[in-house]
């Protein structure tokens, strides 16, 4: 251990386990301020950060690691937390106070228990582990997906053990790998924790219709390799049918993780977990322990909210207010293999006195089951299969206790027009739980909107609702529109004041009704003279649809100083001048000839984050001439200036590189020169690399393309800047063909849809539905919009021409590159000095000392 | 500036009605002040006589010569220029800024004359 990480006067605090739930434990720690008492060390002993076990299965439908981690990466170094990833802890020294690990002893003071679960694999004889992998997954960590991933390479159909919740997913990860998926279960039904005979039955034919096996009722007797087959392996039943398979996953449940408690005499449960009292210590006051690996009251929980409490309760323990755990609720509400089941509190009608309500529809296999108290007055638990609509409703009126209506059944039958019914927002008492991962009430919700939490993204921010298993976003944004409208708040989506309108109904008046000007617009729409909120977001709409130059009278007024003078206005006024340098690839006569405008004008050069040469200083009155030279030399403008397409960044790709795969560099300009010019919302950039090296940061782009063996990956809505976000796998091994229509779809799509100066990134989070929605609409045409789409694209393509070469050879348009209307002076205020070799805009106290030397 | 020596009182003629920008500025200098003529060929409503405003050009929150390039438009009923770099409005009728009316800009008595624009 590095001795300079013990800081003497903080005591040690070390979390073993950096799951989700050990992480939220970190964070808690953090936000009550532990980190001024404690030195925290975490170890995890996996190579990745913290990640949303929830939502695993999705690592193999587009996400990745990154996508899938939680919280912000520099957390623990922000903040004085010292993680260990890879680092197992192998003992406990109670004696002594240490824990154990591969690279020595560390001291702790407290030390919270947080290893989790692992997952059961019943003792079926099979082949050596050893030499069939592939006889015995198992699916937990990242690092069992990517093991799943290696060896479905060259399989047909995986078999999973196992039919509960975990195992349904493990299902759908090998349907997603291209699998033929089956599933055995040992129960009669599946999901026999969450379901009654009636819900298994339902759920079973909805998957089997997906085209999963499913086989209950079905002991497994032995596993044997078949090398001589079609398939691999032999799985042998107890009552003597077989199924044949390639792969075998273990999915049959999960066991505390309690080996550490074990070794060190901490007392643990006789069917497993580490014991615990209300406040999370187990029988050494030293040591708590959290989560699945948690023994209270007799019952181990496997689900994230009990655990997020469990982290609560120790993170108040060990800092200000020590809220004891009192148990959880176990509901849980989930999408299998994309069918919905939901399960409430006592569900199978265990209560003294219960009775059912049930609705069982055998045509389109669903199932619904309420069941009430014995005098008919509260709503106790229920079961949903395949449709999770009534789910919310449902779970308030058990969790809250609210009186049943006259006929409890309404709560469960299928409804007319206006869908499931819901017990509006705000027949809900403060106290009613909203999200149970957070533990954030109605009252939470009601009291961040009272201190100005106006949307949804900031309600979620200030008060982390929804950003557990998202399962409460409806409940959330439905809570929320209620308190405002309750408040007499209306959600203003209004431009300005002068058109009460959103940027997207604009857009569509200006397509439908064809207008061409922002004067039409406003006299049939808006009303006074327009301002620098309207103007420039209409002359954006009517640059992308009818992609008149921006410079043509009856637009140029409506346009920022930047598209006006189709320059990069800088803080003394003078312009930036930048070229279009495609895909970062330059002649060298066009670098000399850059070189010379910048000398001869006096410019200030330097190399953007773009790849492409940015020149500055440029006063006005110089703006044509310069731009005169830069076209004689080939160049063309850049756009810098306009909400568009900025630059596609491409790496050098296969023509150079020994690893590159193809030709970033010719895609990247094929790419570029496309949509070159397009007015977009928002600026937009692209990166395309050549290989899974990543060279060009595609992944940090609006559309990131990445090379592989096969064509390329696309991927869609990153951003840099001020708010990082990684973007996300859209489409893999496309061709250019598909690449290019995917691409002209997003884009246009995103003109038509999103809010003015919305980025991509931000318009992705905005969308309801999501990732699936968009590539619905894109990749499945879900809306039918493709083609019109791709026209419209084409549309600009087509009409495309440099700014800067239609406006030079107009005298008119000319006229307004004058500092001064009546003299060809430059600007007397504009003073430079010399820095490292350029010019430079003179400080404050550099133009007063120059006028005293004047003087 | 040779004008300095100029007879006060007397209009001078800063520019031509052509040099002007339909409901967008221009910048003329005169004795030494850099004065925004922003241009409304059919008034605020868009449907009477011409107006034109001159403003100081100078926008005293950047201390950069830009409100020329601003965008003009109304809030509230009072015409209006937005600074093209930090984006706070100036009124056009007396130069005082929306966002902290302590800070007010100059402001130029200039007029249309057939086809010139004077100062008074």
């Amino acid at each position: 251990m590095q001795d300079s990480t013990i800081q003497p006067e903080k005591k040690q605090l070390v979390i073993i386990g950096n799951g989700m739930v050990g992480h939220h434990c970190v964070e808690q720690l953090i936000e009550r301020g532990a980190t001024r008492h404690y030195q925290i060390h975490v170890f995890g002993d996996e190579r990745h950060r913290a990640y949303d076990r929830v939502h695993l299965s999705e690592y193999f439908s587009g996400k990745d690691a990154d996508a899938l981690a939680l919280g912000e990466a520099n957390l623990h170094a922000t903040h004085g937390v010292s993680l260990h990833l890879g680092v197992p802890v192998t003992g406990i020294d109670r004696d002594k106070g240490d824990i154990i690990t591969p690279e020595g002893r560390l001291p702790y003071d407290s030390l919270i228990i947080a290893t989790g679960s692992y997952p059961f694999v019943p003792p079926i004889p099979g082949p050596s582990e050893n030499e069939h992998p592939q006889a015995r997954l198992v699916y937990r960590t990242l690092d069992d997906l990517d093991a799943i991933r290696e060896h479905a390479v060259n399989a047909r159909r995986g078999v999973v053990i196992g039919g509960g919740l975990l195992g349904l997913e493990a299902a759908n990860a090998l349907k997603s790998l291209g699998l033929e998926a089956h599933v055995v279960e040992f129960a009669p039904r599946l999901m026999p924790v969450q379901l009654d005979d009636q819900g298994g039955t339902a759920l079973r034919e909805r998957i089997e219709a997906l085209g999963v096996g499913v086989h209950t009722g079905r002991a497994t007797k032995e596993i044997v390799a078949t090398p001589d087959n079609d398939y691999a392996y032999r799985m042998n039943f107890q009552n003597g049918e077989f199924l044949d398979t390639d792969l075998v996953l273990f999915s049959a449940g999960i066991r505390p993780q309690d080996q550490l408690a074990r070794d060190c005499g901490l007392e643990v449960g006789e069917r497993g977990g580490i014991v615990i009292d209300d406040t999370c210590h187990t029988s050494d006051p030293e040591i708590l322990a959290i989560g699945e690996c948690a023994l209270w009251n007799g019952q181990t929980f496997g689900l994230v909210a009990p655990g997020y409490t469990m982290a609560r309760t120790v993170a108040g323990c060990l800092t200000d207010v020590c809220e004891p755990f009192s148990g959880a609720d176990m509901s849980t509400k989930l999408k299998l293999l994309g069918v919905d089941v939901g399960s409430i509190g006592d569900a199978f009608a265990t209560t003294e006195g219960a009775k059912s309500y049930r609705w069982i529809d055998e045509a389109g296999s669903g199932y619904r089951r309420l069941v009430v108290s014995s005098d008919g007055k509260k709503a106790l638990g229920a079961i949903l299969v395949g449709d999770n609509s009534y789910y919310d409703t449902l779970l308030q009126y058990v969790q809250n206790g609210i009186p049943l209506p006259d006929n409890p059944a309404v709560l469960i039958l299928p409804q007319g027009e206006g869908g499931a019914p819901t017990l509006g927002a705000d027949a809900l008492p403060d106290t009613a739980m909203v999200c149970s991962c957070h533990n954030v009430t109605k009252g939470a919700i009601c009291r961040a909107i009272d201190e100005g939490c106006a949307d949804i993204a900031a309600l979620k921010i200030e008060t982390k609702a929804s950003t557990g298993c998202g399962g409460c976003a409806g409940l959330l944004k439905q809570v929320f529109e209620h308190e405002l409208e309750s408040r007499g708040m209306e959600v203003d989506k209004s431009l300005c004041e002068h058109f009460h309108y959103t940027r997207q109904e604009l857009y569509a008046m200006v397509r439908v009704e064809g207008l061409h000007s922002f004067d039409e617009l406003l006299e049939k729409h808006g009303h006074g003279l327009g301002c620098d909120i309207c103007k420039p977001t209409i002359g954006s709409i009517l640059a992308t649809c009818w992609n008149q130059p921006i410079m043509d009278p009856q637009n140029v007024a409506l346009q920022d100083t930047n598209d006006t003078f189709m320059a990069n206005m800088q803080k003394n006024g003078t312009y930036s001048v930048m070229p279009r340098v495609a895909g970062g690839e330059i002649t060298p006569d066009k670098l000399v000839a850059l070189g010379q405008v910048a000398k001869k004008y006096d410019l200030y050069t330097k190399i953007t984050g773009g790849q492409r040469i940015d020149l500055f200083g440029a006063e006005l009155h110089e703006l044509p001439d310069i731009w005169e030279e830069l076209i004689n030399a080939g160049f063309e403008t850049g756009h810098a200036y306009g909400k568009s397409l900025r630059t596609v960044k491409s790496c050098v790709g296969n023509t150079w590189c020994r690893y590159g795969v193809q030709d970033s560099v010719a895609m990247a300009l094929e790419l570029e020169h496309r949509y070159k010019g397009l007015r977009t919302p928002h600026k937009v950039k692209m990166g395309v690399s050549g290989c899974t090296r990543e060279c060009a940061e595609a992944q940090g782009k609006d559309i990131g393309v990445i090379a592989t063996e096969a064509g390329w990956n696309l991927y869609v809505c990153g951003n840099g800047g001020m708010r990082p976000r990684h973007a996300e796998l859209f489409a893999t091994d496309i061709d250019s063909d598909t690449l290019i229509r995917y691409i002209d779809r997003f884009l246009m799509f995103y003109v038509r849809t999103a809010d003015k100066l919305q980025r991509t990134s931000v318009w992705r989070e905005s969308l309801e539905g999501g990732l699936d929605f968009l590539k619905e609409v894109i990749i499945d045409d879900s809306l039918g919009l493709g083609e019109e789409l791709e026209r419209q694209m084409q549309h600009v393509v087509s009409t495309y021409e440099c700014e800067w070469a239609n406006a030079l050879k107009d005298p008119e348009k000319l006229k307004r590159f004058r500092t001064f209307v009546n003299n060809r002076c430059g600007d007397p205020d504009i003073v430079n000095v010399t820095e490292r070799d350029q010019p430079r805009p003179a400080r404050d106290n550099e133009i007063q000392s120059l006028a005293v030397e004047i003087r | 500036m040779s004008t300095a020596t100029a007879v006060k009182n007397a209009t001078q003629v800063l520019c031509g009605v052509r040099d002007l920008v339909d409901y967008s500025g221009v910048v003329a200098l005169h004795e030494g002040r850099q004065i925004a003529l922003f241009y409304l060929p059919h008034g605020r409503d868009r449907h009477s006589a011409p107006e034109v405003f001159g403003i100081d050009n100078h926008d005293p929150f950047s201390k950069a010569n830009v409100i020329g390039r601003g965008i003009i438009g109304d809030k509230n009923g009072e015409l209006v220029v937005a600074s093209p770099l930090y984006k706070q409005h100036f009124r056009l009728a007396d130069g005082v800024c929306l966002e902290d009316d302590q800070v007010r800009l100059d402001t130029f008595e200039v007029r249309l004359e057939a086809d010139r624009v004077v100062i008074a």
